[in-house]
């Protein structure tokens, strides 16, 4: 038996305390994550621009030239940068904590009896994101912000052709089929975390927990589905 | 019926020191039981492998054990990868070996949580849960005279979901089978089922503050919804319970006097 019965001896401020319990730093994971899904919903819709109009990309290019001049989307997508990383340290360091907790592991576990795969395995799930997102970020938007790319003039207007970037980049079958798997693995992610959020902010009730799981499955397949279906119309696109 | 059993057992305690685990060391023994009926409840079972054990000199497998209708929430044991075994809504002392087939082996181990030391073999210390308890999980009433049971009205629809929530036994299935070894559903069952009731409104602040704090201290893992406990629970607890427990917390963070 235990000899030190843990006690709370020391207490901290109030809102340190809030935030390094349990409670607290998951609602940074869910708060971060709900900002994260409102934020690839926007990026979508920006995105299907490139497959929806045959226009050479002219429609894309310019809400990409809006984006990237705007001063309040400026200060939207420092956030965006803040919170993906603020996702990510968090829910590393609570997952850590929370292996911990259980010392010494079961020599025989069926957990596929009680729980979903993806509520099991949401560090895996994250964690192709994470290869995803370097990668991406090192696909497009590094090379847009400090590369060279291309220019083109729209109605006596230059700016970057980000379209004809990433016509070039779809054509490597490799990158493609990477994108495909990480939105696989983003989708798992998102039907766990989407209902999970509501849960983790307390929204658990029978007027609107229904709606909520229903919702969640139609955005964790039809988000990740439409970035998966830009790499792979393009690709076909170019061997034409 | 005859059936395999690999059972754990150890004979030191784990020690917990400076919040950290130390095993006592052990591990799974294999034994043969046979002549079991299906009408044997599973402890019953464990009572002939026992009984066999100690005609034959050895050390008898220790297990907890108390009511063995249900209600006292002792008989913790981990059965075939799961709480309490693989029918739901039953505590082990209410599993039946009708729901194993001759042949089978089962493994049956100790609840594994840091927060849950093992005393010996598959009984543990559960005491964390009663610190828990007393750091907020009671309404204070001062002496008087007895008052009348229906003096306060309380809403049926109210009441019921106190008496859900109160259902639970602390038996600590929750804790066991969450993959962070986090014992929110529990806490939460005791929170609501305290703060719902006009009685225990008045402390409802402070005491899901210091409850969420004791259960921090203890070493139980974060709540990361899996809902693995709600579905192993043998009363059922919903889920909507831990729900309302992050509301009770973040309320009471942002507005209680307690620095
Ligand atoms: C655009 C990318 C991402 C989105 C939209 C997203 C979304 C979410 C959401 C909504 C949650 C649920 C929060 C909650 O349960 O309250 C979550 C949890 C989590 N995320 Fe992400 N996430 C993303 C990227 C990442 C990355 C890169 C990692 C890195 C490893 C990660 C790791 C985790 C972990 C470990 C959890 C907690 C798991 C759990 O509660 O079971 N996520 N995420
Ligand atoms: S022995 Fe009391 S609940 Fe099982």
């Amino acid at each position: 038996m235990s000899a030190s019965n843990p006690t709370i001896s020391k207490k901290p401020n109030w809102f340190i305390q809030f935030f390094t319990s349990t409670i607290g730093r998951k609602l940074l994971v869910a708060l971060t994550g709900l900002f994260l899904i409102l934020f690839l919903a926007v990026h979508l819709i920006g995105n299907l621009q490139m497959i929806l109009f045959d226009d050479g990309g002219k429609a894309f290019n310019e809400y990409a030239y809006f984006m990237g001049h705007n001063e309040l989307i400026q200060i939207i997508s420092v956030g965006n940068f803040f919170f993906i990383i603020l996702h990510i340290i968090v829910s590393v360091v609570l997952t850590i904590y929370n292996r911990t907790a259980r010392p010494t592991k079961y020599a025989y576990s069926k957990p596929s009896a009680n729980s979903s795969f993806s509520s099991r395995n949401m560090i895996w799930l994250g964690s192709i994101v994470m290869i995803f997102l370097v990668l991406h970020l090192v696909n497009f938007w590094a090379k847009s912000k400090f590369g060279t790319v291309e220019q083109v003039t729209y109605d006596g207007k230059t700016m970057h052709n980000l379209y004809a970037l990433v016509v070039f980049e779809f054509e490597n079958p490799v990158i493609v089929g990477i994108y495909v798997v990480s939105m696989i693995g983003l989708s798992y992610h998102l039907l766990h975390g989407f209902q999970s959020v509501f849960q983790t902010l307390g929204i658990n009730h029978v007027k609107y927990t229904p709606f909520i799981k229903t919702l969640g499955l139609i955005y964790s397949i039809l988000v990740p589905l439409g970035f998966a279906l830009i790499p792979i119309l393009m690709y076909i696109k170019s061997l034409s | 019926m005859k059936l395999t059993l690999k059972v754990w057992r150890q004979s030191k305690p784990d020690k917990v020191e400076n919040g950290k685990l130390i095993s006592g060391g052990g591990k799974m023994e294999t034994y043969q039981v046979s002549d079991v009926s299906k009408d044997m409840s599973f402890l019953e079972m464990l009572d002939v492998l026992n009984e066999d054990l100690l005609r034959s000199g050895k050390e008898p497998i220790v297990f907890d054990h108390d009511c063995r209708e249900g209600i006292c929430g002792m008989c913790s044991m981990y059965i075939n990868g799961q709480p309490h075994g693989p029918q739901q809504g039953t505590t082990t002392c209410q599993l039946h070996m009708r729901s194993f087939k001759d042949g089978d082996t089962i493994y049956i181990e100790p609840w594994r949580a840091k927060a849950f030391p093992v005393i010996k073999d598959l009984m543990v210390d559960r005491s964390a849960f009663d610190r828990i308890m007393q750091a907020g999980g009671y309404v204070s009433v001062n002496t008087g005279v007895t008052v009348d049971a229906n003096e306060i009205p309380i809403a049926k629809s109210t009441a019921d979901k106190a008496f859900d929530a109160a259902t639970c036994i602390g038996c600590g299935a929750c804790v066991a089978a969450c993959k962070n070894a986090s014992a929110m559903l529990f806490v939460s069952a005791k929170v609501s089922q305290l703060s719902m009731l006009p009685q225990g409104k008045t402390e409802r602040k402070t005491r899901v503050e210091n409850m969420v704090a004791q259960m921090d201290a203890e070493g139980f893992g974060a709540c990361t919804n899996t809902g693995a406990c709600s579905a192993e629970c043998p009363k059922g607890i919903s889920m909507e319970y831990i729900a309302r427990m992050n509301r009770e917390y973040y309320g009471a963070k942002l507005t209680s006097n307690n620095v």
